[in-house]
């Protein structure tokens, strides 16, 4: 039955993957001028010699004289092939721009998950048990502004906060001498250490959002009549609660994997971008601020790649806990 | 009949709602959510601000003056006192001046206690034409003297009035919240309505593409759809291609709502019973059952509105939503954007407590109008 | 260690209440749900609670164990458990007033589920749906005893075969949802018997069943209770279920008990006027209606005028685009039936049997499948409805109106009880504005409604008043046929007669003819003439309503009648019980 469920779910991931394939190279290709012609003049503005044979080269290669379904096939055959063209600001190939920078992203954003999950969970439960107390108050205020303000002020904010307060810079995921260093030991530490303040920024209205989710689903939960069964059972208030309404309740929880996590990841990119974190989202906008469409083009493709693997996942997941799924 | 005698003795007062339309009990449910009804309050005023922001804005939001970079805020003061020590009403700023350090040349102002601008009521100051069709000159509270400037929210690096500026972000920003929802709700109405009422095939290639929408990244394509737009576009088609370019990522939410009461109300009993009626296909959807979705696709579409500000605001902040000459929160903000301009002036700021009042009081309004959304719904049980 | 305990004399109280009184605070004030009552259980006696929708009697059960959802609290009384009468302290003089105990103490958690257990209405909803049967059935045993977890997957096996669970194996590893209504309350029942309690508390425990599934859960408590000597105290609003099992007798009304007594002389010699009528309405349910059988004398049946001719109708049956064909389900199987001018006629069926879909396809507010629907009009025409565009259906649907079985979907809380009286007539477009008034004022007045309704919205009344509502409406286009759709199901007992008589009385004035669909035998017999029984989308036999009650032919008919509830303690029983193979199956 739950295997049956999974092959479906995979098998319907697959149109979807083509349809998003295609809205990311319709993106690339959407900027009025010709791809060529705007690489050539970057070349020629940067004084480098404009060589004829090898622009010739590219446009047999991507094919931009031929019709956008053509184009469309030679790029996703390349990008299946681990070749996603070539970033004509950076004058490299684009695969060897992104990877790094989105390890960094899944990262941060497993990072975020994590800082979500405990304490939106706990918050979640309280606020619903102990409804209209002061300590539910305390949380929905919280929690009202935490949604209300855009991460991207919030960061900027914070970074006023402790630039002018106690004189230290809280961009960056690393420290100066670990920036271009290669990996190692000390480096992951370096890393713990940066990445709690965009864990904080990023988390928050994510937490906010779970938190009202929770609570709303909980206090459906809590008068079902098979809570009245347990408690007739004789099973302790906090027993019985854990026990029944939050295991049901918390099946929004196991779905965050597939919105929030792709959220995050491109939620990030702005907040990314006002940290100067080393993640995709900064390299992402300057791509498309300067129209440098095949690297833009990669990340909105890996982001929404990633945005169907985590509904996957979660829906997944979700049939594992919940029997009634997987039985429909 | 019997029944009359055989009344529950228990059974609390009759209430005095046995006439109330809809609306009515909507309105007695919101009216007791202080926190929705505060919110209201303040979505209206944003709204007015919004509507009259030439006549409120004390100043040209573009009009730059080298003599007040980043003039900092100064406190408005109703009470004036003269050398004898005599009470007056006449609002009235004390006066600052700028210094420059001889050495490093950084800027400072200092307060000149000496030296009162006075302000006035209904003052003629620059002149503009509201909504384009009405030339005019007075201003809700301007300078005495037109020659001099006042700062309540203080000055951006060309000495702009952040107070005019934000006045007038807040036409802009809000507005695109409201048109983009109104965009989205079409779009939705339309394809949710299809989809709810004809059901079947239909209904599933739309939640496929529905389905298809929404597990796409919103940022990015946000992103990547402002990025595509031809840089040479005039400022309006600007603004009204962000709006579509926001409201084609956030119709779904709105078409998953009305396709849900759609489907959910089809097989309540009472649209059967209109169906019976005899009533035509147009009759049973707009007579009986759109009265029943209209207060919750209210409800929805005060919540989107708040979403549609901050992807606003974010786009703009970014460089890839309304740029300059428009005057948005997000615009504004991205003045804020290098931490050494925000720690020399943090009332760079200001724009984004609008944004987190005006996206605060939509939300409390929306969870309000939802709440009060189904008066009926403790009746059937 | 049940068996030790020595069979008590004839009445060993072992749980007591004096002056129980809960009330739910709110805003506008207290509301008293309970209101000093005071009752006893008897061990090995089963004590029905009897009262109609808002009695308080499921609140009062609630209390003893201190479980009402707020804003609901016991403000007063005593509810004493003597448990040295149980055998469970071996002896020690031991007596607890549970309204001492903390609701949310270990004291009175020790006695939930161990001394005292519950069984609720819905085992579906009761039951948790994402646990499997063996967790929640022996989760009591592992709560209250000291048991391994082995031991206690021992011991929920053996309950469930118990309860007569078959397959108990397979079962115990089952999720609610993979199980009939039927099963699902045979493991709430395996869950209460857990730990032997003294004292079982069951909840309107067969309300959500049908009658055939009734009967066995009935037969099952009791042969359970005699074997272990536990008190029951049963809740119910079924005169006929408490005739069944009850040894005693409260009768509850209004928070209060107006009376109690033995099962005999209550339903021999009742005292309270209110518990008379109760017992009325239900004797006066279970013959045909006087009145119907004298309008029949002076006004004969006429010939028929809507006729199902093999209708069937499959739902959900389509080609994928894979090639894997999906047969769907079929609802109504070549359903013969016809109504004739001026009867009654009944369709009686259990959950599921397509007795709801049949009477929709007749009014073809279904599409049908196959088969075809004459209906002859008042000029003798006849045409078939199968084949109709709902466009050519209005004039048919003004000639046959429908009556729904819930009152509180079936009228649009949006409009006022006027608007939705005058939705027909205004969509006719024959009547001018005033006109229609005045007509809707005229059926208000029919149905027994006071004029003053015409400006209110539904929710200004009760489910006996909306039901007049929605058969104004039914009538106010003049039509011939009325389909009642259990248009008595959600109404309590006393206002079930005033419905059907109000219809009987409409018949008379307007010449309608019913079709009246129904799980109650003894409203069909009581208002039809014909009755045609169904079971699993088919006819199964059909025939004068007198004639198949006392001398049913089909074993499926014989099943049915011998599993409802006779509302006679005398003949308790006596009636053979007949069970239906495939039936039985499914249970």
């Amino acid at each position: 039955m739950l295997l049956v469920y999974i092959a479906r779910r995979i098998l319907w991931a697959i149109p979807l993957l083509f349809a998003v394939s295609l809205i990311a190279f319709a993106l690339i290709t959407a900027p009025p001028g010709d791809y060529l012609t705007t690489f050539a003049a970057t070349l020629a503005q940067s004084g480098d010699v404009v060589d004829e044979a090898r622009l010739d080269a590219l446009r047999e290669r991507y094919g931009f004289d031929q019709p956008f379904i053509i184009q469309y096939f030679r790029w996703i055959g390349g990008v299946l092939q681990g070749d996603f063209g070539i970033s004509f600001e950076w004058q490299q190939p684009v695969s060897q721009l992104i990877w790094e920078r989105m390890a960094l992203s899944v990262t941060l954003a497993l990072a975020t998950l994590m800082f979500t999950w405990a304490m939106a969970l706990p918050i979640g439960i309280y606020s619903a048990v102990r409804k209209y107390s002061i300590g539910d108050y305390f949380f929905t205020t919280i929690g009202f502004i935490g949604l209300a303000t855009p991460n991207f002020l919030f960061a900027l904010v914070l970074m006023y906060v402790a630039v002018v307060h106690f004189g230290s810079d809280v961009s960056g995921l690393f420290s100066e001498q670990y920036q271009d260093a290669p990996w190692s030991l000390a480096k992951m530490g370096d890393l713990a250490a940066h990445i709690w303040i965009p864990v904080i920024i990023l988390g928050t209205s994510a937490t906010a959002s779970l938190v009202r989710i929770m609570r709303a689903n909980l206090l459906d939960e809590l008068h079902r009549p098979y809570v009245t069964t347990a408690r007739a059972k004789g099973l302790s208030e906090w027993r019985l609660i854990l026990k029944y309404p939050v295991r049901i309740a918390i099946n929004p929880f196991i779905s965050t994997i597939g919105w929030a996590f792709p959220q995050l990841i491109s939620g990030a990119v702005i907040t990314a971008f006002v940290l100067s974190l080393p993640t995709s989202g900064p390299l992402m906008l300057q791509a498309l601020l300067a129209q440098d469409m095949y690297l833009a083009g990669a990340f909105i493709l890996l982001l929404c790649c990633l945005s169907i693997v985590g509904m996957l996942v979660s829906d997944i997941l979700l049939a594992v806990i919940d029997p009634r799924i997987r039985f429909r | 009949m019997t029944t009359k005698s055989e009344i529950d003795p228990r059974a609390l007062e009759q209430s005095p709602e046995d006439f109330a339309s809809q609306w009515r009990l909507i309105w007695l449910a919101f009216r007791r959510h202080k926190l929705a009804m505060t919110g209201a309050i303040i979505i209206l005023l944003l709204y007015v601000i919004g509507l009259f922001a030439e006549f409120l804005a004390p100043f040209d939001p573009n009009a730059t003056s080298s003599s007040d970079i980043f003039h900092p805020p100064q406190m408005i003061r109703f009470i004036d006192r003269d050398a004898e020590g005599g009470w007056s009403f006449s609002p009235h700023v004390i006066a600052m001046t700028m210094e420059r350090d001889s050495f490093t040349l950084e800027t400072s102002y200092a307060l000149d206690p000496d030296k009162k601008i006075y302000l006035d009521f209904f003052a003629k100051g620059d002149p503009y034409e509201l909504w384009g069709l009405f030339p005019m000159e007075r201003h809700l509270l301007t300078t005495e003297n037109p020659d001099e400037h006042f700062f309540l929210f203080g000055a951006d690096r060309l000495g702009r009035d952040m107070l005019s500026r934000t006045i007038f972000g807040t036409r802009v920003s809000m507005s695109i919240g409201l048109i983009g929802v109104s965009l989205s709700l079409v779009l939705g109405l339309i394809l949710g309505g299809i989809s709810g009422f004809y059901g079947g095939r239909v209904d599933m290639f739309i939640q496929r593409v529905v389905e298809l929408v929404i597990s796409l990244p919103t940022i990015p394509i946000w992103l990547g759809l402002s990025a595509a737009l031809p840089q040479d576009w005039s400022p309006l088609a600007r603004y009204f291609a962000i709006t579509v370019i926001l409201s084609l990522v956030a119709w779904t939410e709105l078409a998953r709502v009305v396709r849900g009461r759609f489907l959910a109300l089809r097989t309540e009993d009472f649209v059967t019973a209109a169906r019976l009626d005899g009533g035509s296909r147009k009759r049973v959807i707009f007579r009986h059952m759109m009265p029943s979705m209209v207060s919750h696709i209210i409800a929805s579409v005060t919540l989107a509105i708040p979403v549609m500000i901050i992807a606003e605001t974010s786009l703009s902040f970014l460089g890839l939503g309304l740029t300059p000459p428009i005057i948005s929160w997000g615009v504004l903000l991205k003045e804020a954007q290098n931490i050494r301009s925000i720690s020399e002036a943090p009332w760079l700021f200001v724009p984004g407590g609008a944004v987190v009042i005006a996206v605060l009081a939509l939300n409390f309004l929306g969870d309000g109008l939802r709440d009060a959304a189904d008066p009926y719904s403790q009746d059937n049980h | 260690m049940k068996q030790t305990a020595m069979k008590p004399d004839a009445e060993t109280t072992v749980l007591e209440l004096k002056n129980l009184t809960t009330e739910f605070i709110t805003k506008k004030g207290a509301f008293r749900a309970v209101d000093d009552v005071s009752l006893e259980l008897h061990a090995g006696k089963t004590l029905c609670v009897v009262g109609e929708s808002g009695s308080g009697k499921s609140v009062m059960s609630r209390s003893i164990l201190q479980i009402v959802d707020p804003p609901g609290q016991v403000t007063g009384g005593e509810a004493l458990l003597h448990r040295h009468r149980t055998a469970r302290t071996g002896g020690f003089e031991e007596t607890i007033d549970l309204l001492q105990l903390d609701p949310k103490s270990k004291a009175i958690r020790n006695l939930r589920g161990r001394d005292i257990a519950m069984i609720f209405q819905e085992p579906m909803s009761s039951l948790s749906p994402v646990h499997r049967i063996g967790d929640q059935v022996g989760e009591a045993i592992r709560l209250h005893e000291a048991v391994s977890k082995k031991e206690a997957r021992e011991r929920t096996l053996e309950l469930l075969r118990k309860v007569e669970i078959p397959d108990p194996g397979k079962a115990i590893d089952q999720f609610p949802f993979e199980f009939s209504g039927g099963m699902r309350q045979r493991a709430m029942i395996a869950m209460a018997l857990s730990c032997n309690p003294t004292v079982l508390i069951a909840d309107e425990p067969t309300t959500a069943l049908d009658v055939t599934i009734q009967a066995e859960i009935l037969d099952l408590i009791r042969s359970i209770q005699d074997e272990s000597d536990m008190a029951v105290m049963f809740i119910t609003h079924d005169m006929g279920v408490v005739a069944e099992i009850a040894d005693e007798i409260a009768v509850m009304r209004f928070g209060k008990v107006v009376e109690t007594g033995d099962v005999y002389e209550i339903f021999e010699n009742p005292q309270h006027h209110y518990t008379q009528r109760l017992l009325n309405s239900v004797r006066e349910l279970d013959h045909p209606s006087e009145r119907r059988l004298a309008m029949r004398e002076t006004r004969p049946v006429g010939a028929p005028i809507l006729v199902s001719d093999k209708v069937s109708k499959v739902f959900g049956a389509s080609k994928k685009w894979w090639g894997k064909e999906n047969r769907g389900l079929t609802a109504v199987n070549e359903a013969k039936l016809e109504l004739r001018k001026g009867e009654n006629l009944g369709i009686v069926g259990e959950s599921g049997s397509g007795k709801t879909t049949l009477g929709r396809c007749l009014q073809r507010v279904h599409e049908v499948t196959d088969g075809r629907i004459l209906y002859t009009n008042d000029t003798g025409q006849e045409r078939d409805l199968a084949s109709l565009t709902e466009d050519q259906l209005a004039q048919p649907w003004r000639d046959i109106r429908t009556v729904f079985q819930d009152p509180f979907s079936s009228l649009n809380p949006r409009m006022t009880i006027g608007q939705i009286i005058a939705e027909p007539l205004i969509v006719e477009g024959k009547l001018t504005g005033p006109q229609i008034r005045d007509r809707v004022h005229e059926l208000l007045e029919l149905v027994g409604l006071p004029v003053t309704a015409y400006m209110r919205y539904p929710h200004a009344f009760s489910g006996g008043q909306r039901q007049r509502v929605s058969i104004a409406r039914a009538i106010a286009p003049n039509p011939r046929i009325i389909i009642a759709d259990e248009a008595t199901s959600a109404l309590d007992v006393s206002l079930r007669t005033q419905i059907l008589d109000l219809l009987l009385d409409l018949q008379e004035r307007l010449d309608l003819s019913f079709i009246l669909i129904s799980h109650d035998i003894a409203v069909i017999r009581y208002f039809c003439d014909r009755i045609a029984v169904m079971y699993r989308g088919q006819i199964v036999e059909t025939g004068d309503t007198e004639t198949v009650c006392q001398n049913p032919q089909h074993a499926y008919t014989q099943s049915l009648l011998s599993a409802v509830p006779v509302a006679d303690p005398r003949v308790r029983g006596q009636k053979q019980r007949v069970r239906y193979s495939e039936s039985s199956q499914r249970t």
